[in-house]
């Protein structure tokens, strides 16, 4: 593979396309009471990349516990060991990178525990700052692995980090609602 | 990135032995292979490919003879100038003057008239804190003429780079004066019927570019200005992408004010210049203040030097206006005529180029309009970024994203767009190898029926 397809792999492509999670936000003021409505907890956070104006607004739905969109909001009020990131949601406008980036990263997070979310939000994180040094690990990242090559373009690194920092910053947020 | 030898490591021996006959022969690629052995970092491989440097918009190169200006300098003449009386102070005083002579003449100007800064946007943001002391009463009677309140309008246009757009906003916002536009036509160019209306018996300032870092576009400037002296308003001119690339002569285009930075006219960054009428730059109270701008102080006063003087506090940029002479003599030596005669062939090579492939949408006036060597395009489907990684994966520098004019972007229907800007260094086989390079990104980033014609 050239340097150029290491960076826009086949499934960044895709992504970058298909958009997954990409949806007309509601007002989030409606979205909060609907979801407190159904035991869930939501927030949002809106980044930019001021370098190139790549914009993102990541909405997170946390429920408690269960790992499944069937039941979780059943189960979303009932005490249990861990908050799930329920669902998520995103608008936005961006490089193939970001975009791919938020259409997986909608994919990967959702269903797991916040606990786990964090994990591996930290090891794509690591991963990408490492200028190429770290090889991803699959097992982990699953299909967020396909960023490897990104981390070797230090200018592109905050392309692939967009979503991501604004999951961050959205799951403080619904946490302390 | 892998350095390669430049061809001619003694490039400045014979440059000083071209110089000293001038040619006026129009430029040829051939003319420009030799120049471009004056700069020794064209001649380097980036990511396995010969570097095509096509960003002199945002920063251009600088051959040997600035950077050995600048070195000199600080081995021969090195100390602070306007302030010693030893022979190295008179000396660094000496070519300090001469360089702002230089750069004065160079734009048609008096060198009382050229104020040094640090690039064109200090020196937007020197006029307007300057007419904002003025609002404050500072400067005394004569420098009413630059006081703003409510009712005043500021007027600039859709088309300015920010660095000519939020010194005014906030001028605005601190004098109670109001900013409008003149608006962008949909081909990039100026609606000049709206501006006879925009510019009316309020206006006290105009403030516009004289050609576009976007669209390439080239302002009717005698047009404009005669819309602000109907009205009594004064004029500022953005000359940061024409003074590099063409002949400029601010008294002919009678402009009030006009800014332009060093590194885009290969220089080293950190100089640029102020130029401003003498009468109006004497009226002016100073922005920034402190050492070698006064003439008597006391603990409660001071009293100001005459410009250019009274609006260069501090020690200054000594070495970088040395070597922005350099850079000017290069371009004199090579001559504006020509290389503006160049650039405009490479301007419309681009234009005539890009309308050859599909899906990719030119910003600005199109084949046979009198424009910059400059193109910013909007490629269907592919984000700006992913065009410009594309590019420099073949060694080819352009600038992505919205090039520090984002309402401009937003009136032409895009967030960002990829820029390719020549200079007198580039050929017609670079021009052509973007070109094709450009060619190959929708098909490499799968969008639907975008091959080549």
């Amino acid at each position: 593979m050239s340097d150029l397809q290491t960076l826009y792999q086949t499934i960044i492509l895709e992504h970058s396309k298909a958009r997954h999670g990409a949806v007309n936000l509601a007002p989030l003021a409606d979205a909060v009471s609907h979801g407190a409505a159904s035991g869930l907890r939501v927030a949002e956070s809106h980044q930019i990349n001021t370098t190139c104006g790549d914009e993102v607004t990541l909405r997170v739905s946390l429920g408690a516990g269960a790992s499944t969109k069937t039941d979780a909001v059943d189960s979303a009020a009932g005490a249990s060991t861990d908050t799930s990131v329920f669902d998520l949601v995103w608008a936005g406008e961006g490089c193939s990178i970001s975009q791919a980036s938020t259409s997986i990263l909608t994919d990967t997070l959702r269903g797991l525990s916040v606990t786990e979310a964090r994990a591996l939000l930290d090891n794509f994180r690591e991963m990408l700052r490492s200028r190429g040094k770290i090889e991803p690990d699959e097992e982990i990242l699953g299909d967020a692995a396909a960023f490897g090559g990104v981390s070797r373009y230090p200018a592109r690194v905050k392309c692939a980090m967009l979503p991501w920092v604004a999951f961050e910053v959205a799951l403080i947020e619904a946490e302390s609602r | 990135m892998t350095f390669i030898a430049p061809s001619s490591a003694s490039s400045t021996a014979q440059h000083r032995e071209t110089a000293q006959h001038r040619e006026t022969a129009p430029l040829t690629n051939t003319a420009v292979e030799r120049i471009r052995n004056d700069f020794p970092v064209l001649h380097q491989s980036v990511n396995g490919h010969p570097l095509t440097y096509l960003d002199s918009g945002a920063t251009s190169q600088n051959p040997i003879s600035v950077m050995e200006a600048e070195q000199e300098y600080y081995e021969q003449r090195n100390a602070a100038v306007h302030r010693g009386a030893h022979t190295l102070a008179v000396d660094a005083t000496e070519v300090f003057e001469a360089a702002r002579e230089t750069v004065a003449a160079f734009v048609g100007a008096r060198g009382d008239e050229i104020v040094w800064t640090s690039n064109a946007t200090e020196g937007i943001n020197l006029l307007a804190y300057s007419f904002s002391n003025a609002s404050l009463g500072l400067g005394g009677r004569a420098a009413r003429r630059f006081s703003l309140g409510a009712g005043d309008e500021i007027v600039v246009t859709e088309m300015e780079h920010h660095a000519n757009l939020i010194p005014w906003q906030q001028l605005a916002l601190r004098t109670g004066a109001t900013l409008r536009f003149i608006p962008v036509l949909d081909d990039g160019t100026l609606d000049l019927l709206s501006a006879a209306d925009v510019v009316g018996p309020h206006t006290r300032l105009l403030a516009f570019t004289h050609g576009s870092n976007v669209t390439g576009t080239l302002n009717p400037v005698a047009e404009l200005v005669a819309l602000a002296r109907k009205v009594g308003a004064l004029v500022v001119l953005d000359a940061c992408q024409t003074v590099p690339h063409l002949p400029v002569d601010v008294k002919a285009l009678d402009v009030d004010f006009a800014v332009f930075s060093g590194h885009k006219m290969l220089g080293p960054t950190g100089i640029g210049a102020l130029y401003g009428k003498a009468d109006l730059l004497a009226d002016m109270p100073p922005f920034l203040t402190g050492g070698s701008m006064i003439t008597t102080v006391n603990m409660q006063t001071a009293e100001f030097q005459a410009p250019p003087q009274r609006f260069e506090a501090g020690t200054q940029r000594i070495s970088q206006a040395i070597a922005l002479a350099a850079a000017v003599d290069y371009l004199r030596e090579t001559g504006m005529d020509r290389v503006a005669a160049w650039e405009a062939q490479l301007g419309q090579r681009l234009v005539a180029g890009l309308a050859e492939i599909d899906g990719v949408r030119l910003l600005g006036p199109g084949l046979g309009v009198e424009r910059l060597g400059l193109t910013a395009v909007d490629v269907a489907g592919v984000h700006a970024h992913d065009v410009g990684q594309f590019l420099d994966d073949a060694g080819i520098a352009v600038r992505v994203g919205h090039h520090c004019a984002q309402p401009l972007h937003r009136r032409l229907g895009v967030t960002a767009s990829t820029r390719a800007s020549t200079y007198l260094y580039n050929t017609t086989d670079e021009v052509d190898l973007f070109l094709a390079t450009l060619a190959e990104v929708a098909p490499f980033f799968g969008v639907n029926g975008a091959v080549k014609r």
